[in-house]
């Protein structure tokens, strides 16, 4: 009898967390809807798994709702480059949501535990559809829905902290302006080719060959309000403040995965759709993204060695690890598209650990986490202290851990690209991760406060450990994570080179 | 036994080691008899192993891949089995050394201390083993790790801030130039597997690779070279067993080690003559030579100023490293073991005193000569060796060098090995002579602990010894050098 439900499993990965999220939603219950979460992506990872075992039969599935045919209807793709992005996307949305019950207990009012989940599975939800979608308006549906389910999150962490709803409100009105971008983007492409399915659209693209100004016009707007949502350097100012007065859980659910879902997209969108217009697609790369993640990288691992607020320094270095993976898919080879890919995936086991990390940290301190709060606590609080200390190695990339892998293919990618300035940068700006992280380690173990240890709660350092592990695992035995990334890329760079 | 499954042993032995010292932590002699038993069982296969190598056999296992062109292997060079030797054999002998002197200063925490020993020891003999360098640098860093803890034993405020400089200075070095250098090599060659006369021949850009040997030798600060030194005296709050195997044998050398064999195995000495990018790095270990000589004579802490003189010493090997012709490099492999050897015996010694007599500045050494004969009398076998005397075996290590750098036509650096010789009688033998000829007329309560008085007369000896076996190690070396 499932079989009828695992035939629309590309729909309902994307339509449960969203129907259970209205169901959940006014339940006055300090513990049932987080209860139901779990069970919901459990559900969740299964219907996954499922898409994992028909791709990997079919190399290809095409799921049209209400059996409209594409162009008019709207249709999901699931192939080669997001299966593996599906799947991550699934085991650490569970992971931390596991994590999120005793942060959310600590830090909003348990009367809105129902709201807290409903927004929570209603950014999962929408997250995912971000991820799977085909269709350009849908996206931005979902670019829409997520965006103030994460707007509504980050403002649950009002009650800590009032500046998020600064915050919250600076991502409302520049995620905004982003969507609106995009959006008209949309519009001009739909009165050019009268589509939208993104198949449909590369046809009906063709017929203008040597590209028109509203072509040009149109895609320039999609990007800008790609990047603006991806928060890609210079257009990032929403993300430092919307990630570090979040609540500590929904700060772990934005850092590793909702800005990685929109950079998958975005990659998706310049390497099938705008491939067929090479000249346009080269210039927007070297000239646009190219040095715009050279910056990103250099300024905002500067900045972030200057911070105080560890939430802040990470949400910083968030936007230099962006910066390394547009970098890496800047570069129009497979190489490059592939190691931004391993990337994508290593760093939302990084920052997630990080932030899951520092969110426990917080509850812990009962204030904001800064540097000077740290004092003492890898005596005090030994097993979350040393999940954070492999997790910032991995950051900076000691071998052993993923961050290594990331490092090595992207060093690669670049090599064989022949840049070796970007090479010295990044070589340089991995130096500069040492110090800020340092600062960290130093506050923690070295400082002249000394604590004994004290119980830590096992309902959140073990998915902090789960995360820790993981990433010493995909350090080690790092196949799986390059040939989900090889595939992603073979599937993309074919298109370029047809 | 297999070849392989002899690595694993060997490699895994500390480990267990300090797991038994765990797990028997409430029985103290039984927990620190572990040490001597592991040291027992490492020390007859690194001889195994070094016997296995003057024979041509190949030691090597491969348990998985990392990345491409990399995996996670072991394969014992010429080189790595001189360093393990070494390593095990001296483990053995600081074992006992620590029963006698940690019971004797009644030190705290003596459970960590041995585990934390045994772990350093293995890291030591994973580096010595390592089959390519990413390997090497991951067990690099686990000995830097397994080290803090015994520098920062004591848990006093002086042994915080140098357990952080420790830390900071070593792990901040290698991330900063020592994996960078790693990246850019495999970029360059898409391996980084130890090979006779290197891999970077045809491959790399000879005007960059001064370049690659200035972010080697300064990201493995282990090496000690001027201006990364600072932590190696900082280090010297330890306990004295820490000192003496750790910052004069393990620790030290692993950096020594490491460098030697990224120039014997990665770059080639061949193309390193060829291209002359270390002639720079002569100068500079030149440079380090004389001035910390200079600065170990202005310390009156005995244990800063044989410090000091380790720091003078690692550049005599940093500096046959980069004058790379095969004599010099015979002279630097050769000098891992003959410094090894001194420098252990002389801060043996130094603990021995510690011990029994609470004594740490060379001026209080007044007249201590006739109380404690034993000690003086090995310390002064090791310092005569370190000063390079005929016949000690330190004597072989100088000569080589200073034959090395008359082949590759730098007269100044041998003059400057003469000088430093001299500057070493001065600061080496200045205890000696304070403790034979001055009287103190302080009475000073001696609490004997034999325990830390035959170690050091074994390699103090050893060094005496081994002058007429030398031929038995330089086989080994012979078969570095490939010309």
């Amino acid at each position: 009898m499932f079989d009828i439900f695992l035939d629309d499993a590309p729909a309902l990965v994307v339509v449960l967390p969203l129907l259970i999220s209205a169901i959940i939603a006014f339940m006055p219950s300090k513990i049932w809807p987080w209860i139901i979460s779990i069970f919901t992506l459990l559900l969740h990872l299964f219907l996954s798994l499922h898409l994992l075992k028909e791709i990997s039969v079919s190399g290809l599935i095409i799921y049209e709702f209400g059996n409209w045919e594409p162009p008019w209807g709207i249709s999901f793709k699931i192939d080669g480059v997001n299966i593996g992005l599906q799947l991550l996307f699934s085991i650490f949305v569970l992971v931390s949501t596991f994590y999120s019950r005793k942060i959310f207990l600590n830090e909003i009012d348990y009367r809105d535990s129902g709201k807290a989940y409903s927004l929570w599975l209603l950014a999962v939800g929408s997250l995912n559809g971000i991820i799977l979608t085909n269709d350009i308006f849908n996206l931005f549906v979902f670019l829409e829905i997520s965006a103030l389910a994460s707007i509504s999150l980050i403002a649950l962490g009002a009650g800590q902290n009032r500046k998020a709803l600064l915050a919250a409100f600076n991502y409302l009105i520049i995620g905004a302006i982003g969507a609106t971008f995009y959006v008209i983007g949309v519009g001009f492409a739909y009165a050019m080719t009268g589509t939208l399915n993104m198949n449909d659209l590369v046809i009906q693209l063709a017929q203008y060959s040597d590209g028109q100004l509203a072509i040009f016009a149109g895609m320039s707007f999609m990007l800008i309000g790609l990047m603006v949502k991806a928060a890609i350097f210079p257009v990032h100012i929403w993300l430092p403040p919307a990630y570090s007065y979040a609540p500590s859980a929904v700060s772990t659910l934005l850092a590793a995965l909702a800005t990685k879902t929109i950079l998958y997209f975005f990659v998706r969108l310049l390497y099938e759709v705008f491939i067929i217009y090479p000249s346009y697609l080269s210039l927007f790369l070297d000239f646009v993204l190219y040095p715009l993640s050279l910056l990103a990288i250099f300024i905002g691992t500067v900045i972030a060695i200057y911070q105080d607020d560890i939430k802040k320094l990470l949400a910083f270095s968030s936007i230099a690890q962006i910066g390394y993976i547009t970098l890496a898919f800047s570069l129009k080879d497979h190489s490059g598209v592939a190691s931004g890919f391993v990337h994508i995936f290593n760093h939302a086991l990084i920052k997630g650990g990080l932030f899951m990390a520092v969110g426990y940290f917080a509850i812990l301190y009962k204030d904001r986490v800064t540097l000077n709060s740290l004092k003492g606590f890898g005596y005090k609080y030994p097993i979350t202290s040393f999940a954070l200390l492999i997790c910032g190695l991995s950051l900076i990339g000691l071998p052993l851990t993923n961050g290594f892998i990331s490092k090595l293919y992207l060093f690669q990618a670049l090599y064989t690209n022949q840049m070796y300035f970007s090479i010295a940068l990044v070589a340089v700006s991995s130096a500069l991760a040492v110090v800020y992280f340092w600062k960290i380690v130093e506050q923690m173990w070295f400082s002249e406060v000394k604590f004994k240890s004290e119980k830590e709660d096992a309902y959140i350092y073990l998915p902090i450990w789960i995360v820790t592990i993981s990433i010493i695992v995909f350090g080690i035995y790092s196949t799986p994570i390059i040939e989900f990334s090889n595939l992603s890329a073979d599937y993309l760079i074919s298109g370029y080179q047809n | 036994m297999s070849n392989s499954f002899l690595i694993i042993l060997g490699i895994i032995t500390p480990l267990f080691a300090a797991l038994f010292s765990y797990v028997c932590r409430y029985n103290n002699n039984l927990r620190d008899s572990f040490g001597i038993i592991g040291g027992l069982i490492t020390f007859v296969i690194s001889l195994k192993i070094f016997h296995g190598i003057q024979n041509n056999e190949v030691y090597q296992i491969t348990f998985f891949t990392l990345f491409d062109g990399v995996d996670f292997a072991f394969k014992v060079s010429a080189l790595g089995s001189i360093f393990s030797l070494v390593a095990s054999s001296l483990w053995i002998l600081a074992s006992i050394y620590t029963i006698g002197y940690m019971r004797g200063a009644g030190e705290k925490n003596q459970t960590r201390f041995v585990i934390f020993y045994s772990i350093a020891i293995h890291a030591a003999l994973a580096i010595a083993w390592s089959g390519n360098l990413l390997v090497l640098f991951i067990f690099y860093e686990i000995l830097t790790f397994s080290t803090f803890p015994l520098v920062g034993h004591k848990q006093n405020a002086e042994s915080q801030s140098a357990g952080r400089l420790y830390l900071s200075i070593l792990v901040g070095t290698s991330l900063i130039f020592f994996l960078p250098a790693i990246f850019w090599i495999w970029l360059k060659t898409g391996t980084l597997d130890f090979q006779d006369g290197g891999i970077l021949m045809n491959k790399f850009p000879a005007e960059y690779l001064s370049f690659l040997i200035a972010m080697l030798v300064f990201g493995i600060g282990k090496a000690a070279i001027m201006p990364i030194h600072r932590w190696l005296p900082a280090a010297m709050v330890a306990p004295t067993p820490v000192s003496a195997l750790l910052h004069a044998v393990a620790v030290v050398k692993a950096g020594v080690f490491s460098f030697l064999v990224v120039v014997v195995y990665i770059v080639g000495p061949d193309f390193l003559i060829q291209t002359k990018s270390s002639d720079w790095l002569v100068w500079l270990a030149c440079f380090t030579i004389m001035a910390s000589s200079i600065i170990a004579i202005t310390k009156d802490d005995l244990k800063a100023r044989l410090a000091y003189s380790t720091i003078s010493q690692l550049s005599y090997i940093i500096l046959g490293a980069a004058l790379a012709s095969s004599l010099a490099l015979k002279g630097a492999s050769f000098h891992i073991i003959t410094h090894a050897l001194g420098k252990i015996t002389l801060f043996f010694c130094a603990g021995a005193i510690y011990v029994t007599a609470h004594i740490k500045k060379v001026s209080d050494l007044k007249g201590m000569g006739y109380k404690l004969p034993l000690i003086f009398f090995a310390y002064t076998l090791g310092a005569l060796s370190i000063i390079g005397v005929p016949p000690f075996i330190g004597s072989w290590s100088k000569f080589y060098l200073i034959m090395g750098s008359i082949e590759r036509e730098f007269i100044f650096v041998a003059i400057i090995l003469g000088i430093s010789s001299l500057l070493n009688i001065y600061y080496l033998l200045q205890p000696v002579v304070i403790g034979f000829t001055q009287n103190s007329k302080k009475e000073i309560k001696l609490i004997r602990a034999p325990l830390t008085v035959w170690p050091p007369l074994i390699t103090g000896l050893g060094c005496l010894v081994f002058f007429f076996y030398a031929n038995y190690f330089l086989n080994n070396i012979s078969g570095v050098i490939v010309n």
